[in-house]
């Protein structure tokens, strides 16, 4: 199998159904690059969280093959996965937050599971929590701490692992519209620095908050191009040439 | 808008993370608020009182065996007592020169009448109206065989025809029998308690899985493996268990020595061959340290049966 070494996630031909039931994604074949910023949109119920869920590892597709970081990950043992996943940077729509743990060591989860030691990490976690604007509440736990709060730190949480490819899912949707454009700016000071961004979102006002983003927009599980986002090179990388 | 700070990419590192605190506190820890230490406790107490009773019982026997290998016991059953006590000097004296014989002892008519005493009253001492057999101790060098036996009681024949001769093992047999059946019983209990702890964990870690199902799918997605998920149930369930091990054991052997102790205030010579040493001691010592062995494997399968279930 021949790999692109400039991708980051390669889908071919790939087809997802829960059960027995109807395809929720059908022949989705696309490439995603590193340093882009991604947004994918579609209606509630076009599969944005189904496709998502394959980008994190967390599905595997009935039909078709992902390759990721230039490896199958269909075929690959399950005992390598967690290699992968700790590639990614996950942001979900409902947080995830561990209730009993504090934002402090909710951000640094990422972290002691790959191992890191106490006193390497603090720092770190420190400066992340710095950069989400959540220094004094670090202590807190996520019941005490406010939507807006909570979604700040699940995106540290994402990011602390300096991830090659960051998936979030709504993460605006339990926000007012200032700090929606705060998290955004989060993300794209994260791509800046070489970070693939993938945000599923319903909100259209939302996409032209990022003018360099590219669009992929899912419509009963089917993707379409509204901005070459899937052709090569994708139009950003081409508009810079 | 501020550049996040640079972190040392976490995928480099290896795979031990989430050990000791760390892991610890990924799942909230009910303690002895929780019921798993009790039920440990109560198991572990359990075969502690039983191995106890099984480690007694082989001493006993182990001892009785000790005492009566090579001890044989010649009765002169005979009725008039002049001849019977001919016979019964004869045949100590023939036994005190036959080779293989280390010690030969005619056992007192007074020894007799009291240990008959109990069943027969004041009777006991009357040779005329009781006719008690005479009674000679003996002790053989080496293994007691049929075969010696058979050449004694040969030798014998011509000195003391009234002569009965009994290897003293013979007589406990059934004992020894009814010793090891219970010590069977004993095993079968350990096993089945160990086999009812096992169980007992599995329930509680499928609890434990299903309450922290959220958390678990996190660490997950965060690129925890399987063993390191394991691991964190694994120490809950080791810290769990020495706790209720440790209570167990204290239970168990308190309950020992209170029934020891009213053995012992029976004043019997078989039963106090049943005292329990430094050896017996550290085997039992061991029954919470196999309780935390068998409930952290019975985690560490539950969880990894688990997870295998996710991708």
């Amino acid at each position: 199998m021949t790999t692109n070494q400039e991708e980051i996630v390669h889908f071919d031909n790939v087809g997802l159904r829960y059960g027995t039931g109807r395809e929720v994604l059908s022949d989705l074949s696309f490439t995603l690059y590193p340093g882009s910023f991604y947004f994918l949109t579609g209606a509630s119920g076009a599969g944005k969280t189904s496709l998502l869920k394959l980008l994190y590892l967390a599905q595997r597709p009935s039909r078709g093959m992902i390759r990721m970081f230039g490896t199958d990950v269909i075929t690959v043992p399950r005992g390598r996965l967690p290699g992968f996943r700790r590639r990614l940077g996950v942001v979900f729509q409902d947080f995830r937050l561990v209730p009993h743990l504090s934002a402090f060591d909710n951000v640094a989860l990422p972290l002691r599971v790959a191992g890191v030691a106490e006193e390497e990490l603090r720092g770190p976690v420190a400066d992340m929590l710095d950069w989400v604007g959540l220094t004094d509440r670090s202590d807190a736990r996520p019941a005490t701490l406010s939507g807006g709060e909570q979604q700040r730190v699940a995106i540290a949480r994402a990011v602390i692992g300096r991830p090659d490819m960051l998936v979030a899912d709504e993460p605006t949707g339990n926000v007012d519209p200032d700090m929606a454009i705060k998290l955004l700016r989060l993300f794209e000071a994260l791509n800046r620095l070489g970070t693939t961004v993938v945000v599923a979102t319903h909100d259209l006002h939302l996409l032209k908050k990022v003018p360099e983003s590219l669009i992929m927009r899912l419509d009963k599980g089917r993707l379409s191009d509204p901005t070459g986002a899937l052709r090569y090179p994708p139009r950003r990388v081409a508009a810079a040439q | 808008m501020k550049t996040p700070p640079v972190v040392t990419r976490a995928v480099a590192r290896g795979f031990s993370g989430l050990a000791g605190r760390s892991g610890a506190q990924l799942l909230p820890q009910a303690r002895l608020a929780g019921p798993m230490p009790w039920v440990i406790a109560i198991m572990v107490a359990l075969m502690t009182v039983a191995a106890c009773g099984g480690l007694a019982l082989s001493n006993i026997a182990r001892g009785t065996k000790a005492e009566l290998a090579g001890g044989l016991t010649v009765q002169i059953v005979e009725a008039a007592p002049q001849a019977r006590a001919a016979q019964a000097r004869a045949a100590a004296a023939k036994l005190a020169r036959w080779p293989g014989v280390a010690a030969v002892r005619p056992v007192p008519e007074e020894e007799l009448n009291a240990l008959i005493a109990p069943w027969l009253g004041e009777v006991a001492g009357d040779a005329e109206a009781i006719p008690v057999p005479a009674l000679i101790d003996v002790r053989l060098d080496g293994r007691l065989t049929a075969e010696r036996i058979r050449a004694l009681r040969r030798m014998l024949a011509h000195v003391a025809p009234a002569a009965r001769v009994d290897a003293q093992a013979n007589w406990l047999q059934p004992v020894f029998s009814a010793i090891r059946s219970l010590q069977w019983l004993v095993l079968a209990l350990i096993l089945l308690l160990g086999l009812a702890t096992s169980a007992a964990v599995w329930l509680a870690a499928r609890t434990a899985l299903g309450s922290n199902r959220e958390t678990i799918e996190v660490v997950h997605h965060l690129g925890g493996t399987d063993s390191q998920i394991a691991r964190i149930f694994q120490q809950s369930v080791a810290y769990d268990a020495a706790l209720g091990g440790t209570a167990g054991l204290a239970l168990g052997a308190a309950a020992v020595f209170l029934i020891a102790g009213r053995f012992a205030a029976l004043e019997s010579g078989m039963v106090a061959g049943g005292g329990l040493g430094w050896s017996d001691w550290l085997l039992i010592a061991l029954i919470p340290v196999a309780g935390v062995v068998l409930a952290m494997l019975t985690a560490r399968l539950t969880v990894l049966a688990a997870l295998r279930r996710m991708l």
